[in-house]
């Protein structure tokens, strides 16, 4: 069967192992991108890696106790082990001088190692060969099954229920344990819950997403939602949806290939969704703060050549000189092709004309230039009076301001200043362009 | 030299090398970043095998080494740019690079003789087989040279700038005053630490470098607050993990390096029991003393 008819059945689901795997992979994904959320918010995310790590004996003794492979038990062996990492952490960390990364790491490999030796013993009995314990290691949605569907739906619902009735309690636990403890909520029961949470949800991901890779769908899709917003419901919502996403590009890529392990086609398409986010969330990514920052440099260069121009102006009452650009460039520090740029800018915005090579304001250019010396000076004179500090303080902040200033912060350091005439270096507060306006 | 031997030996050698460089990663809380750079390693290594596809020392060293301080660059960039927690961008980091592994040895599988459980807990118990040949003598098995000489790296590495780690380790501030760069010293201590993992991981695995990196560092932070001490206690520790790893996993049929991480964590677990009786003891004798002071007073 080629690629396009694989992917067809996939999608189509009319076959009921498909529907199971899909179903499933929904599940699971969406658990763990959900309450992963309190473990990234609460920087406890390795934590998680180290508790999956820790599953791993639980599933191995589950195995040698039933002799057979049960989801639902073998699950219930993993939270048990889980839990006892998440103790053991807890109580290194408590009784010595050992720091949080220190006892993870030892928490992590030595569980890790006591899971590989139940492992490697129960392969070596013989029984190991259809146990396919192994799949824990790295995940293998495509043998979710209907039973096991059922059971994720419950622990799912449960979960949830447990989220929403507690929902206030966990946020407030959350975001500051130590304002929680202060009104009053029981910390340790709810520390309790949300560990306990993380657990559950380690130990729902192993299936799909196997024990090494559990920390990137705890983190990576909570990492992703946190790009986009501050809202805490919407976080879980996002962080949920990308999470079910993943799930399924890993399941659908496993059926395609069912000798590829589905967790590292998780992580990797979790992953792409984490980075396009990094680079383009709307508040957050790095492209738009990049373009944010390219905008404001130019409203600089812009700023100063206008003030420059007009400051240039200001003894001989006439602004409407005409500057070649090597003069403007030696008013102020411009860099060659920075200046080139700005002036471009300017001209096509009306505020200066070009004739002959040189340079000069138009009316509006003078406007605008009086009015970034009139808010240099006006903060000079605010710092002044209002901060006593002394005239050779002064410059370097009003230098950042007068780009920021709105009209309406303007009008009220006017008011409050009562129309100063002189700046503290006594040069003349220009507002001739008000007037016309 | 028996195989047994050669097994004991080289588990030895790898314990040691680890234990040594890991001691330093404990007292810099960086013990996690090993942790990321023994997985972070893997698609180094099998990008090696397939552009090479031979198992060469130095293309190996060059892929991973590669790969572990990208992994150190990128949690820092990560944490920066990104503003995110930085275990967060540790754990985004090191999971998307070893998933990235994984996939290249599936998809060459033919064509790389590495499989995935072998990454996790190595195949110690096959190192005998895997040789150093030089001309026609046989000097035995390759990975016990390499580890051997990574070994002896890291003493040499550790006691010519001694004062540059101590110092980097436990008061980064005093360091810079003094011109010394914390940031340099970390990325050196890091590029040393992925050199460390390289060599052993083949052997050992992913999973017993971590133990090995942070278990006898660990132990010997409990023992001891002088840092000559703590770092021969630590190799001492993780010599008797990998004894004990050894036998323990031949009386059981089981994973050596599996063994060995219990072992290493036994010994962890028992120095915390004993450290706390002592502490315990101690201070109720303390108490006892200061009372036995002021009864006369009153």
């Amino acid at each position: 069967m080629d690629i396009w008819d694989l992917t067809v059945r996939f999608f189509s689901m009319t076959d009921a192992n498909v529907r199971y795997v899909v179903a499933g992979s929904v599940l699971l994904g969406g658990i763990a991108g959900a309450f992963g959320t309190f473990a990234f918010l609460q920087r406890r995310s390795l934590i998680g890696d180290a508790i999956a790590h820790a599953t791993l004996p639980g599933v191995g003794f589950a195995f040698l106790i039933l002799g057979r492979k049960e989801l639902h038990w073998l699950l219930l062996g993993a939270a048990i082990s889980g839990w006892a990492g998440a103790l053991a952490i807890d109580a290194i960390t408590r009784h010595s001088r050992l720091k949080l990364d220190a006892a993870l790491g030892i928490v992590l490999s030595a569980f890790f190692g006591l899971g590989i030796v139940i492992l490697t013993y129960i392969q070596k009995t013989g029984a190991g060969a259809q146990s396919g314990l192994d799949k824990f290691l790295f995940g293998q949605a495509a043998a979710i099954g209907r039973q096991d569907v059922i059971v994720l739906a419950v622990i799912g619902a449960i979960m949830v229920t447990v989220l929403l009735s507690l929902f206030a309690k966990l946020k407030i636990m959350t975001f500051d344990a130590g304002f929680a403890a202060s009104a009053g909520l029981n910390t340790g029961l709810l520390q309790f819950v949300l560990t306990t949470m993380l657990v559950v949800t380690v130990t729902v991901g192993l299936q799909a997403v196997g024990v090494v890779l559990m920390a990137a769908i705890l983190i990576i899709p909570a990492a992703a939602a946190r790009q986009w917003t501050d809202n805490l419901k919407i976080m879980l919502v996002l962080s949920a949806l990308f999470g079910m996403i993943s799930g399924v590009t890993g399941a659908y890529i496993s059926f395609l290939k069912p000798h590829f392990p589905t967790g590292p086609w998780i992580v990797v398409s979790a992953s792409l969704i984490f980075i396009f986010s990094i680079m383009f969330a709307t508040k957050r990514g790095i492209v738009v703060r990049l373009v944010r920052q390219l905008k404001n440099r130019r409203k600089m260069t812009e700023d100063h050549v206008l003030k420059v121009l007009f400051k240039a102006g200001m003894d001989s009452r006439n602004w409407r000189a005409l500057y070649p650009p090597l003069h403007i460039s030696q008013l102020w520090s411009f860099g060659a092709a920075e200046l080139k740029r700005g002036l471009k800018r300017l001209v096509s915005r009306g505020e200066l004309e070009k004739e002959g090579g040189m340079y000069r304001l138009t009316e509006n250019g003078v406007s605008s230039g009086a009015r970034v010396t009139r808010l240099h000076r006006l903060w000079e004179v605010y710092l002044e009076r209002h901060l006593e500090l002394p005239p050779d303080h002064l410059h370097r902040d009003a230098e950042e301001m007068e780009h920021i200033i709105t009209p309406e912060v303007e009008k009220r350091l006017e008011e409050m200043l009562g129309h100063p005439v002189l700046d503290p270096h006594h040069q003349e507060i220009p507002y001739f362009d008000k007037a016309k306006s | 030299m028996s195989p047994e031997l050669w097994v004991i030996f080289t588990a030895i050698l790898a314990a040691s090398a680890c234990a040594l460089i890991g001691a330093f990663l404990v007292l810099r809380q960086g013990a996690m970043l090993g942790d990321g750079i023994s997985h972070a390693v893997l698609p180094g290594l099998a990008l090696a095998f397939i552009i090479t596809s031979s198992r060469d020392v130095l293309p190996m060293l060059i892929g991973a080494g590669a790969m572990g301080l990208l992994t150190a660059f990128l949690t820092e960039f990560l944490s920066r740019t990104g503003r995110l927690y930085r275990d967060a961008s540790l754990g985004i980091v090191f999971t998307v690079l070893f998933s990235i592994g994984v996939i290249l040895i599936a998809g060459f599988a033919g064509q790389i003789d590495l499989d995935q459980e072998c990454v996790l807990y190595g195949e110690i118990a096959y190192t005998p087989w895997d040789t150093f040949v030089v001309g026609n003598t046989n000097l035995g098995p390759r990975a016990f040279w390499v580890l051997g000489v990574v070994f002896i790296f890291n003493i040499i590495f550790i006691s010519l700038f001694f004062k540059q780690l101590k110092i980097t380790s436990f008061d980064p501030a005093l360091a810079r005053t003094v011109g010394i760069s914390d940031r340099l010293w970390h990325y050196l201590l890091t590029s040393v630490v992925a050199l460390t993992v390289v060599a052993a991981f083949e052997s050992v695995g992913a999973i017993l470098v971590v133990a090995m990196l942070t278990i006898p560092g660990a132990t010997a932070f409990l023992i001891t607050r002088n840092l000559q001490l703590m770092l021969i206690l630590s190799v001492l520790v993780g010599v008797a993990s990998a004894l004990g790893g050894y036998y323990g996993a031949t009386l059981t049929n089981t994973s050596i390096a599996g063994f060995m991480a219990v072992a290493g964590g036994v010994i962890f677990a028992l120095t915390l029991i004993i450290r706390n009786v002592i502490d315990k003891t101690q201070a109720l004798s303390t108490v006892s003393l200061q009372k036995q002071a002021i009864t006369p007073i009153n």
